[in-house]
């Protein structure tokens, strides 16, 4: 055995991958429940491509065919129904999880220097999960893939000037259709797995050079034991390799349940007009995305302007990107920052749930009205945040303040006359502004804002 | 390596040269593959004109056609329908279809349509693509008591009267589209082409 893996590291580096990965690659001593959705997220990426490919093996991308061979798979394959329910559990868990993963980034400011670039590769992963998710819903060819792909792919029709020209050449046709469903099979089985994997890779291989943040926010890196490690940490193999393990168990136990007794998950996993085959001529009732593109399409919804919509969409997810610059408060972790941060951070993390809800509820004047308000918290956490970056005079706080409430009241103001609902139009005014007074003003006149000494070391 | 006697400025140069002529060639061989996803010559000829008898339509009956795989709304509106289109009027975006994209000059009028009984609309959503429903009661109670009959977007809430005009602060932003058509008789409608010549 030891003469085959010298034979290896003669011609590859094998025990320097390994060692450098995994067997001494020291990871800090402290980390929590949050660190276990960074290993779930690759048992998923797994499990996706196992049932991937073998989804690949059953089903036709023709819009003929395609509907029906899902029910093939379903009703004859052997074991098919347990391929497929994995796929389409594991999309809903890759988000979960990764939405997850991110809301910890958030907490122990994982994004801040040195790991800025982790934090972008992590975003772009993100991007490219999404997209990939949006092509591999279009390819059942129910209702919903047709018309959530009708809705999506017209997104782009609002560009002004070249939109419909680019929506066609996005089609290849005048419509959804074969063309659409053939094209989008090959971005979702090749080229955007492809895309993922290199951004994983390249995702843990920048992590491994910076070294992983942790509950504390401080750097193992800089106190070294006496045997030249970092005195903070444990080798990531065995001991969090075997946590990893545990937490896999549990995760799988949880995703087995869903597989096996709520596979659809009352709707929010597979929609219900997937069940029907796309029909062109007739449009479901209610359409809206899967769960996890909920919260974007509230924020799309939210404004008349379909363009803006478009825009304030995309603005939506791409401010992630920036997150590193826009927070330039030198503590890392919200263990040792202000409550009124901690608020924030929470409130953001509500929000977006709020918001994905009511992503999958019809336009109805009071859901309207909440997304619109909420899509403004969303979009003012990332003003608040940079706002928290340092503590601010009490002028410029109120001046904020007051630009802020005072530029969405007069366009409440253009609203009421053009003839909104006014009691439901002041009530949620206050979402929003509630949510500034405490950020913004509570600052100067509590102690609420105080920040804690950060520890040298690690603390547990 | 030896780098004495080298003509620096040449080697730049032949690098830079080199770099675009290798440039040159990425994009010229990225152009076919950007194009194939274009509608192909299959989807294009697929987008015919289609003949439509109308009067087997019934008065305050729609029916919906597929025309290039959009659904073509013909709606034969009855005489009170079209006595309530100027009351919407207020409430419109473009009550007089100024934007010229969405109606051939023939359809520029107050009915939107050749024949004012018989209204012919794309019926996709101008917002994001639904299609619209048919909703042509009378200030039905989910719809509010200004209703006077039309097209109501369920996914994003736009609303348009029965002429197919939008109404103000609604996400969609202009009217539906109306087909360019031409009658063959008095009741045989031709959709996709007019005395202009076949749809772009």
């Amino acid at each position: 055995m030891r003469a085959l893996v010298d034979w290896i590291d003669a011609r590859y580096p094998l025990t320097k991958t390994w060692n450098e990965h995994l067997a001494e690659y020291y990871a800090p001593k402290n980390f929590n429940f949050w660190y276990y959705f960074g290993s779930l997220a690759v048992l998923v990426l797994v499990i996706q491509f196992v049932s991937g490919i073998f989804l690949t093996m059953f089903y036709k991308p023709d819009a003929q065919l395609a509907f029906a061979s899902v029910e093939y798979i379903m009703r004859d394959v052997e074991w098919g129904w347990f391929i497929r329910y994995m796929h389409t559990t594991g999309a809903s868990a890759f988000f979960i999880v990764v939405y997850l993963h991110m809301f910890r980034a958030l907490m122990y400011g994982s994004y801040k220097r040195p790991r800025e670039l982790i934090w972008i590769i992590g975003v772009a992963i993100y991007l490219v999960l999404m997209a990939e998710a949006f092509a591999g819903y279009m390819l059942p060819w129910g209702q919903m893939s047709y018309w959530g792909a009708q809705v999506i792919v017209n997104l782009f029709a609002t560009i002004p000037v070249v939109g419909g020209d680019l929506v066609t050449w996005i089609r290849g046709d005048f419509l959804i259709s074969d063309a659409t469903l053939n094209r989008f099979f090959a971005l979702h089985v090749v080229a955007l797995p492809l895309v993922l994997v290199m951004l994983v890779f390249v995702h843990i291989v920048a992590l491994h050079a910076v070294g992983s943040n942790n509950p504390d926010g401080v750097e193992i890196k800089k106190f070294t034991g006496s045997n030249g490690h970092p005195a903070d940490g444990i080798p990531f193999h065995p001991y969090y390799t075997v946590k990893d393990l545990f937490g896999f168990g549990v995760f799988l136990i949880l995703f087995f349940a869903v597989v096996f007794f709520a596979p659809e998950a009352g709707g929010y996993f597979i929609e219900k007009a997937n069940f029907q085959m796309a029909d062109p001529m007739v449009t479901p009732e209610l359409i809206h995305p899967v769960w996890y593109f909920g919260t974007f399409y509230t924020v799309l919804r939210a404004v008349p302007d379909p363009f803006l919509g478009v825009l304030l969409m995309f603005g939506a997810v791409l401010i992630l990107f920036f997150l590193p610059w826009i927070d330039r408060n030198p503590i890392k972790s919200w263990r040792y920052r202000s409550t009124i941060h901690k608020f924030n951070i929470v409130f953001f993390g509500l929000t977006f749930v709020v918001l994905g809800y009511l992503g999958l509820k019809p336009v109805e004047p009071f859901y309207a009205e909440l997304g619109l308000r909420l899509t403004a918290v969303y979009l003012l956490f990332f003003f608040v945040l940079w706002f928290h970056s340092q503590p601010r005079s009490s002028l410029f706080s109120w001046l904020s303040f007051l630009v802020l409430v005072g530029g969405y009241t007069y366009w409440d103001y253009l609203r009421l006359e053009a003839g909104v609902d006014q009691t439901l139009l002041v009530a949620m005014w206050f979402i929003p502004t509630v949510y500034l007074v405490i950020c913004l003003l509570l600052p100067l006149y509590t102690q609420l804002n105080e920040e804690k000494p950060v520890p040298a070391r690690v603390t547990s | 390596m030896a780098n004495e006697g080298v003509n620096q400025s040449r080697r730049r140069f032949l690098v830079a040269a080199t770099s675009v002529v290798g440039g040159a060639g990425v994009v010229a061989v990225a152009y076919p593959y950007l194009a194939s996803w274009a509608p192909s010559a299959r989807a294009q000829a697929a987008g015919a004109p289609v003949e439509v008898d109308v009067s087997q339509v019934e008065p305050g009956q729609l029916i919906r056609v597929e025309w290039r795989g959009k659904p073509i709304w013909i709606t034969h509106r009855t005489p009170q329908m079209l006595e309530l289109l100027p009351e919407n009027r207020p409430r419109l975006s473009d009550p007089d279809s100024t934007v010229v994209s969405q109606q051939p000059a023939y359809c520029q009028n107050e009915t939107r349509s050749i024949k004012p009984e018989y209204s012919i609309l794309i019926g996709i959503c101008t917002h994001l693509g639904c299609s619209p429903s048919y909703r042509p009661e009378l200030a039905p109670p989910d719809l509010g008591s200004e209703w006077r009959g039309g097209y109501f977007c369920v996914c994003h809430g736009s609303r348009f009267d029965l002429a197919g005009r939008v109404w103000r602060n609604v996400p969609a932003p202009i009217n539906l589209a109306v087909p360019p058509h031409k009658y063959l008789s008095e009741t045989l409608v031709l959709i996709g082409e007019d005395d202009e010549g076949v749809a772009a």
